[in-house]
């Protein structure tokens, strides 16, 4: 998304670039820059970390249950499906 | 390289154990057998309420959106060929159909130019003025999902549908960016702006909470 020029990124810019960071889609050049800010920068590891431990958490919200009545519902509507 | 707090998303696994099953109930629904369908219905229905909410103004259009999906599914059976997952085959079309169903206007505004974070919490130079807190203490390796998680919830309810679309499908379906492209109709660099806008607005909303107590 940026496009980082040859010197060091910045803090403003690692924080834009953590997606793309970890879908991998940086070029092999941008990451290592990314990767050396991210070693030199605590609060940017602290960022990242967080970004990381936001995601784990939305991998663990659970659909609300499904209701007998919807269940039951649907395999009702599934046998007029098929009788059809 | 690897960088501390790096773990296997926690839906990765059961994701993996339900594609193998997923196959199974296809070959089991397409002899009829109705307890395949229960099993995808047990699977798969809200989860597609969840996404199809997304895409129209009700409760009850999400349903109806859903439920012509599964009929979609009973009746077409046949043409899922398996070069997709089944899941991304089935939520392609709760797509089709809540995108019918709804409003398309969203699709197609544009994107504003958001920052991940606050411009103000950096200097003028782009470092860190005020960095942010720390989640966890050196001991802890991750937060109490059960506390947190319906926190998240309900933040991921207030993102913009176009955002909490792709993150649902990423980050709580576990599918890829390809198979989330496919179900959405977008293109990769469009799922990626869309990821890290949700994402990053889902942990700064955790952010204010978390250091609130």
């Amino acid at each position: 998304m940026l496009l980082l020029r040859r010197r060091d990124i910045v803090c403003r810019q690692a924080v834009e670039l953590v997606t793309d960071y970890l879908e991998g889609s940086l070029s092999r050049r941008d990451r290592r820059r990314f990767e050396a800010h991210i070693r030199a920068c605590p609060n940017c590891t602290a960022y990242l970390q967080q970004i990381r431990m936001t995601i784990d958490l939305t991998g663990t919200i659970e659909p609300d249950d499904l209701t007998p009545k919807a269940q039951s519902d649907l395999t009702e509507l599934y046998r007029h499906w098929r009788s059809e | 390289m690897r960088v501390e707090g790096a773990t296997l998303s926690a839906h990765s696994r059961p994701t993996l154990r339900a594609v193998d099953t997923d196959v199974e109930m296809v070959t089991r629904l397409r002899d009829g057998d109705e307890k395949a369908f229960v099993m995808l219905v047990g699977r798969y229905q809200q989860p597609m309420l969840r996404l199809a909410r997304c895409f129209v103004p009700s409760q009850a259009v999400a349903e109806e959106a859903v439920q012509d999906t599964w009929l979609g599914l009973v009746r077409g059976i046949e043409r899922f060929e398996g070069r997709s997952s089944f899941k991304t085959w089935l939520f392609r079309i709760l797509v089709n159909r809540a995108q019918s169903a709804g409003s398309r206007e969203h699709a197609s505004a544009p994107l504003d130019e958001l920052h991940a974070v606050d411009p103000a919490r950096f200097t003028a130079q782009g470092q860190w003025a005020k960095p942010v807190d720390r989640w966890i203490e050196e001991s802890e390796e991750r937060l109490d999902a059960a506390m947190w998680a319906p926190i998240l919830k309900s933040a991921l309810e207030g993102l913009p549908p176009r955002q909490r679309q792709v993150v649902i499908l990423r980050d709580m379906e576990g599918l890829s960016n390809n198979e989330a492209c496919t179900v959405l109709g977008i293109s990769v660099g469009n799922q990626r702006v869309l990821l890290h806008r949700g994402r990053s607005q889902l942990r700064e909303i955790l952010d204010a909470k978390i250091a609130k107590g």
